[in-house]
């Protein structure tokens, strides 16, 4: 049997290979521009979480795999990777540290062989269920074997370890940088290479209609497993990475915080797009990093920008963005501006008054002891008088009920524009 | 033997509050098709609620109200948070109540502080039942099986005996067939959300002065309700029970031994070397390997008998 030729064809889209050739020219210029240790500190992390959550959407993007404890392979790949770290400063093992990501991969990987056989089984909320027992289980087994996981201290090394090859020792913040920014375009590539592999196709198969992808003569036990491995690979990568990065891996790395991150990052940016994952890691850590040091709230936002994700945008950011450049490209956005500009000055107006509302009510709890006045938007508010909080609820409920209207004239328009894409489709 | 009956009898009042929290969760999951990760977040809410209803006005009181107001928010989360997100399937629903647990917790912190609160065991509950042999079994913990038994006693007759519980019971199975009978399904299923809730705040209420009531205590139950769930078969009221117990005495008595591979090799007269790998991994004595072995039994059960003990569905 000869096979027939495949014939492929369609523009060459030049848009698309031209934005993404040129993110590694804006991720090496970075430095130059944000010199400074915070905006470093940031971009590492962010780098860091898009490999995490980009390893976690094979599982509930590309397979749909919902997992509760996909830290196991991160965090025991971190693990890994600093002993490693540890065995090479004492010069047991010929390594040079770019590489050991590597290590924390492998890691991963044999841990995703070894978990992954019984937790692939079944797929929706069993694998949810039984991805948390095993989260659980390597949690609780982090306090009780200290010689591995070092106990309530974690383990702690030192990346200058080694000979330095090609020069660099990863002293200067700027080097570990570039270190996470080039194994994270290198893993955000091969990620999205997987996609379009048979394999890849298949697990989408699997995700949609287990039943039928059986019968096309697929094991999708098997699909889901050879998933969760290379999942568990790129995971391991990461963890390595924060290993190098921080220098330290504490038993939280393992721990169900940090599962339940990368499936808020996940769904925040959107589980259906490959980009979806990218946005949310970089908005995750902003979160996490950037925010949490500006208010004691930042879990209470973090935890109702989830829950409102998943009532009026469950497909994430990617989609309400994919929404959008669609009317754009046909030249529909100008008619959603106005409704769009209207909702958002209603919308910010709101924020700001429940923002006031939530930033009071954390400081008459914690601080007003000390200093009964919260210094919010350049104001000075006593959270003792009863001014501020009256003000603050007026602006709530007024924004909110502009916003109420606003949002009516967005979703009129919206419909507007459906039906106009609706016939240029047609 | 007195060690062992006084352990027997603890591991069975952890069971069935274990199984007070596993019987509203699998309700919830066979009716709904959702797994509720909130669930033991409205067990801590009811340990937080009777705690400032005892400090106010006593422990009986508490008993009481706290529940019912735990119901009342379970009610309030499905009517208007879970049947919005009930259109864009299970997973949606189940990430719903993920961080609706986030937000419990981090509104707990915000209300009550970060550190346990002193919730304490009214004094007229407070002392030994009974003595055998120099162990003494607290008279509170009889009465958490008390309470237990007579709650899930209540929850059997309810649920056979009255023409709600037969209506609750049908819409399991045939929620369409219920339906076209002219029955209201989703305020049923505010209900026996509502109701899962409450049950889950009465085991708050008694199992919160008799442990630490801490913001950390829902995701300590939490992880171990779900294991019950999948040990005895999802969906199984009757193998959350048995699951329940078995959960409960394999913590109570493998927290009270302190025996080690390495002690058991001893016996026989093998000794590893000291500071290897494998002589750490065998000197893990069973009480400080008591937080892993139910996800151990969960991991076996899930590879000998993938049903769960009395599971109908794989």
């Amino acid at each position: 049997m000869t096979r027939a030729p495949v014939l492929r064809f369609g523009p060459l889209d030049l848009e698309r290979w031209f934005l993404w050739g040129s993110v590694p020219l804006v991720l090496a210029a970075l430095p130059l521009v944000f010199s400074r240790g915070f905006a470093l500190t940031l971009l590492s992390q962010m780098g860091i979480m898009v490999i995490f959550a980009l390893s976690y959407n094979m599982l509930l993007g590309q397979s749909g795999m919902l997992s509760f404890g996909h830290a196991v392979y991160s965090g025991l790949g971190a693990y890994f990777a600093v002993h490693a770290l540890n065995l090479i400063g004492k010069g047991a093992l010929a390594l040079p540290v770019s590489l050991l990501p590597l290590v924390g991969g492998l890691a991963g990987a044999l841990f995703g062989v070894l978990f992954g056989w019984i937790t692939t089984k079944k797929s929706g909320t069993v694998f949810a269920m039984i991805s948390l027992g095993i989260g659980e289980m390597v949690a609780a087994c982090s306090l009780m074997l200290p010689g591995f996981f070092g106990g309530e201290g974690g383990v702690t090394a030192n990346r200058q370890a080694g000979p330095a090859v090609l020069g660099i020792t990863y002293g200067p913040a700027v080097q570990v940088y570039y270190l996470i920014t080039v194994w994270t375009l290198l893993a955000t590539v091969a990620m999205f290479a997987l996609t379009r592999t048979p394999l890849g196709r298949i697990a989408n198969a699997v995700r949609d209609n287990p039943e039928r992808a059986e019968f096309v003569g697929y094991d999708t036990h098997v699909v889901r497993f050879l998933q969760l491995v290379l999942a568990s690979f790129f995971a391991g990568v990461a963890g390595g990475l924060s290993a190098i990065n921080f220098e330290i891996v504490t038993a939280e790395a393992v721990g169900v915080m940090q599962s339940g991150g990368v499936l808020l990052a996940t769904f925040i940016g959107g589980a259906g797009f490959f980009v979806g994952p990218i946005l949310g890691a970089v908005i995750f850590t902003f979160f996490v990093v950037a925010i949490s040091a500006m208010t004691k709230a930042w879990l209470l936002y973090l935890g109702l920008f989830f829950i409102a994700m998943v009532l009026f945008a469950p497909g994430g950011i990617a989609s309400v963005l994919a929404l959008n450049l669609r009317a754009a490209r046909a030249g529909l956005l100008r008619r959603l501006a106005p409704a769009y500009a209207a909702a958002a000055a209603a919308g910010l107006a709101a924020l700001a008054g429940f923002v006031a509302l939530v930033e009071m009510t954390y400081h008459l709890k914690l601080e007003a002891v000390n200093d009964p006045v919260l210094r919010l938007f350049g104001l000075a508010l006593d959270v003792r008088a009863g001014v501020p909080w009256v003000g603050a609820a007026i602006v709530l409920l007024a924004g909110s009920a502009l916003y109420w209207r606003a949002w009516k004239r967005v979703r009129a328009r919206w419909n507007e524009v459906h039906e106009r894409l609706g016939e240029r489709g047609a | 033997m007195e060690f062992f009956l006084v352990t027997a009898l603890n591991g069975a009042s952890y069971g069935l509050l274990l199984f007070m929290l596993s019987s509203g969760l699998t309700l919830i999951f066979s009716m709904m098709g959702v797994l509720n990760f909130a669930h033991a977040s409205f067990y801590m809410l009811g340990a937080y609620f009777a705690f400032s209803i005892s400090v106010r006005i006593g422990f009986w009181p508490a008993l009481a109200l706290a529940p019912v107001a735990v119901g009342a928010i379970g009610m309030l989360v499905e009517r208007y948070g879970l049947r919005a997100v009930h259109r864009y399937g299970h997973v949606a629903e189940l990430l719903f109540t993920f961080g609706l647990a986030y937000l419990i917790e981090e509104l707990v912190h915000l209300v009550w502080g970060r550190l346990p609160v002193d919730y304490r065991i009214p004094p007229e509950l407070d002392g030994p039942l009974f003595t055998v042999y120099g162990t003494s079994f607290p008279i509170y913990r009889g009465f958490m099986m008390l309470v237990s038994v007579a709650m899930l006693a209540a929850l059997y007759l309810a649920l056979t005996r009255t023409r709600v519980g037969l209506v609750i019971q049908a819409a399991l199975t045939h929620p369409r067939m219920v339906e076209a009978l002219g029955h209201d399904v989703p305020r049923i299923f505010t209900l026996v959300f509502g109701g899962g809730a409450a049950l889950a705040g009465l085991a708050g209420v008694i199992g919160g002065n008799a442990f630490v009531t801490e913001p950390g205590m829902a995701a300590l139950v939490g992880a171990v309700v779900f294991v019950v769930v999948v040990v005895g078969g999802m969906g199984s009221l009757a193998g959350a029970f048995l699951a329940s117990l078995l959960i409960g005495w394999l913590q109570t008595f493998s927290v009270a031994l302190d025996w080690s591979l390495a002690s058991a090799l001893a016996g026989f007269g093998i000794t590893l070397s000291a500071g290897s790998f494998l002589a750490e991994l065998a000197g893990i004595t069973v009480s400080q390997a008591a937080p892993v072995l139910p996800y151990l039994l969960m991991v076996l059960v899930l590879i000998f008998r993938p049903r769960g003990l009395m599971g109908t569905r794989e």
